[in-house]
């Protein structure tokens, strides 16, 4: 099986092969095979007499010690997947409003709001006076009501009740699965899966439910307040895949997940002095920083960094040689990078206090110093770069161009240039006359287990060709961008004919003079609530709810929890979702069924794993059918 | 001649071998297909505990077999690589194999009424439960090799309690 297809990321392979240094897919073959019982999550270490197992096979033990069966033992797994991911997107949104908090208060000068406009949209949503208030009173009350979701409140989380239809709240509360607390909600999970609490598979699962959509709230807060700090992304030209590193510059890689620090280093990198001194150091070309991960995605979105390259192939941007800093926050940051980097002369630099990699330097951010932080970063690149031996620089070359920064907001105002009065009209028209067959979400990451993107561009050719709306983000938006799909090209190329008008219109009328690219990159992963709102808005507009509408969701190359928690919200949000990797329940039978069938009736979502691209799509396809002819469209 | 050969100070215990046994031996070949079949595939071998010591209790396709003289029906016989395997459709479900087997890795499947035993994986180059362990405790092994290494360790024992007396 080829590791990628992405062929700057191949050409670092071969070199790391050559030279004898391990990446993520040579430890994936030294874990070959993996224990079938964690496959089929039919394990369980949550107590001190395990671990135990049960056999699928039916030979060996049916119960685990404490008598949880295979039923039990894998809806808990689950919960306590979507647990941690709640937990991480969780942790993200909460530094955002701790961050807006300081902000409104004067305490983090190097924070300015950047998008009044959006902080009194949000606080308006919330119910916040706004009329004729100063901006920082807002947004402190704004950051207050954040930071109120994660504990325990009498009331449902403002940003997921709020954030969604109506239909969706009187489904949730139906199925008595509204969280009132981010954190609580996460704990709640943690102690329903530990000894001897909660065994029913069925409640279980609806307490994933409960804490996936405790993730949503977290995801849609993360984003708004982001959005509110770093500015809305609108439409921006960049460039992606390892060709974007130069050899000429300082290259600085931005890698993680939250914009807090990784922005404000996008801020100081072009500042005159840094500039000069990184030319006095040798570099012509200056200072170049690129975006690795979900980290670049929030800097592409915002300010147009190229995008070098994705999560699991983040070490091979090390492997170049020509990286003098890598700088990370948190979440799919690989423990390795700092032995790739022990290979080069590469600076791993750590910035969060709850995230650190043994013998990497510690910069911790700050809210008060965050720009002088961000200055001393930039220097221990330009010193790193001075002991960069050039003759250890491999760069592939053959970037490709990208389109990114299509946040909800830039795409209504994209097709409110159709119709001013009402933006959202050519999108359901389109829809409705069949030259938008449906709307598919592409999520995820990358994994070892498929050759990296091999889905995604699959998928992607069949379902455009079928003129499906293609929107990504996280690492399926990196996928896209490094192929190439984020290009007006690609919508020339791909897209249906149906498709490609729409695109085209609305790309002209933007004065483009071209169509809009074939994907649209809605931002990081914690900014599929980006996607959701999209949704929400056309529901509403359209009076049925989600679990009506021609859109699906695929993660077709997952690996995180966070991953899971997104799929499963997704999933209870009325949208069903494709999974290209099983995740570890498939030796609970009822597990998988309630999962990938009952679930239908109760939410209107549900999860379809299919490792194959090619059926995967014809799958999508069959089900966005399915909903166009419930609304009595043409299928 | 290769046999599997079995070293309980690396056996974890973690039952993948059972696992790569009985996915080996269903119509899918894979974890998640064997899980779904009927009826369910059984496995070959045994992870067995016993005073302290875990390990894996495999068919040692033994040549003068208790198994293969108690077949009264003419299912079990010896292959040309002399292997232990049955004739499936002989088995009469008499299960004197079971009770003359002196490790105890020979079956009965109560569904289908046969005896069920190793048949080394005599199809493919790597029996199921080597390639699953990963540990190291079950690999394929030339006989005559490890029979060479036994000789070795032993005159390495005998140099050690020289020096040391």
């Amino acid at each position: 099986m080829a590791a990628t297809t992405d062929a700057t990321i191949q050409a670092m392979l071969d070199r790391a092969a050559g030279e004898g240094i391990d990446l993520a897919w040579d430890r994936y073959q030294k874990q070959l095979p993996q224990c079938g019982f964690g496959e089929l999550g039919l394990c369980c270490r949550h107590c001190l007499q395990g671990p135990c197992r049960i056999d699928p096979f039916g030979q060996g033990p049916a119960l685990g010690v404490c008598g949880a069966d295979r039923d039990t033992m894998a809806a808990r797994g689950l919960g306590r997947a979507v647990a941690a991911g709640t937990a991480a997107h969780g942790g993200h949104a909460k530094h955002m409003a701790h961050t807006l908090l300081a902000a409104a208060q004067g305490k983090a000068p190097d924070y300015p709001i950047r998008d009044e406009a959006k902080l009194r949209r949000v606080a308006a949503r919330l119910g916040i006076a706004t009329e004729g208030r100063e901006a920082a009173a807002v947004a402190a009350e704004v950051a207050r009501a954040a930071l109120a979701e994660f504990s325990e409140k009498e009331t449902p989380l403002a940003w997921a009740a709020g954030t969604v239809t109506p239909g969706r709240v009187a489904t949730f509360a139906r199925h008595g699965v509204v969280p009132c607390g981010i954190d609580s909600t996460v704990s709640e999970m943690m102690h329903r899966t530990t000894y001897g609490v909660d065994a029913d598979p069925v409640n279980l699962l609806l307490g994933a439910v409960k804490c996936a959509l405790a993730d949503y709230a977290a995801c849609h807060l993360a984003t708004d307040l982001a959005d509110i700090l770093f500015g809305t992304p609108s439409p921006v030209a960049t460039r992606a895949n390892l060709g974007v590193l130069k050899a000429s510059a300082v290259n600085i890689a931005l890698h993680g997940h939250n914009p807090l620090l990784s922005d404000l280093v996008a801020q100081v990198a072009g500042d005159p002095a840094l500039v000069a001194q990184a030319q006095a150091a040798g570099a012509a070309d200056g200072i170049n920083v690129v975006g690795i991960c979900c980290t670049g995605n929030e800097i592409m979105v915002r300010h147009g960094i190229p995008l070098a390259t994705s999560s699991v192939s983040q070490e091979t941007a090390l492997v170049t040689g020509a990286v003098d800093a890598l700088v990370v926050d948190y979440q799919c940051v690989m423990p390795s990078l700092a032995s790739v980097a022990d290979c080069f002369h590469t600076r791993v630099i750590t910035t969060m206090p709850m995230a650190k990699l043994p013998r990497a330097l510690h910069l911790e951010l700050t809210e008060g110093e965050a720009r002088a932080t961000a200055f001393r970063i930039v220097g221990e690149a330009i010193a790193a770069f001075r002991q960069r031996n050039p003759a250890r620089v491999q760069i592939p070359d053959g970037s490709v161009a990208a389109v990114a920064g299509f946040s909800a907001e830039a795409i209504v105002g994209a097709l409110a240039l159709l119709d001013q009065d009402d933006p959202l009209k050519p999108l359901v028209d389109n829809i409705a006359a069949g030259n938008i067959y449906g709307v598919c979400l592409f999520a995820g990451c990358n994994t070892v287990k498929v050759p990296q993107d091999a889905n995604y561009t699959r998928m992607i050719e069949i379902l455009a060709g079928h003129n499906v709306l293609i929107l990504a983000t996280g690492c399926a938006s990196g996928a896209f961008a490094r192929h190439g799909f984020m290009s007006p090209a690609a919508t020339d190329r791909y897209a249906g004919d149906g498709l490609k008008a729409v695109l085209t219109a609305v790309g002209q009328a933007a004065g483009l003079g071209g169509p809009l690219p074939l994907v649209l990159h809605m931002g990081s992963c914690v900014d599929n609530s980006r996607a959701a709102d999209v949704a929400v808005a056309v529901a509403n507009r359209l009076g049925v709810d989600l679990d009506r509408l021609p859109l699906v969701a695929s993660a077709p190359e997952p690996v995180t929890e966070k991953a899971v928690a997104i799929g499963t919200w997704a999933m209870a949000a009325g949208i069903p979702t494709h999974l290209g990797v099983a995740p570890p329940v498939l030796g609970s039978p009822a597990v998988t069924r309630v999962l990938t069938a009952t679930v239908k009736d109760l939410f209107g979502g549900w999860l379809l794993v299919e490792p194959d691209p090619e059926k995967a799509a014809q799958a999508l396809l069959a089900v966005l059918a399915e909903r166009r002819q419930g609304l009595g469209l043409s299928a | 001649m290769e046999q599997i050969v079995v070293d309980p100070d690396r056996c974890t215990g973690c039952r993948s071998c059972e696992l790569g046994c009985a996915v080996r031996h269903s119509k899918a070949k894979t974890l998640l297909g064997a899980i779904s079949e009927s009826p369910l595939p059984r496995k070959r071998l045994f992870v067995e505990t016993f005073g302290g010591r875990t390990g894996p209790v495999i068919c040692r396709h033994c040549a003068d077999a208790p198994c293969v003289k108690s077949c009264i029906s003419g299912c079990l016989y010896h292959d040309e690589r002399g292997f232990v395997r049955r004739r499936k459709e002989r088995c009469i479900g008499c299960w004197s194999c079971v009770a003359a087997c002196p490790f105890g890795v020979i079956t009965p499947d109560p569904v289908l009424g046969l005896a069920v035993k190793c048949d080394r994986c005599h199809k493919s180059a790597m029996p199921a439960c080597v390639e699953a362990c990963p540990t190291g405790a079950l690999t394929l092994a030339d006989l005559d090799a490890v029979a060479a290494a036994a000789r070795r360790q032993v005159l390495a024992a005998e140099a050690g309690q020289k020096k040391g007396a």
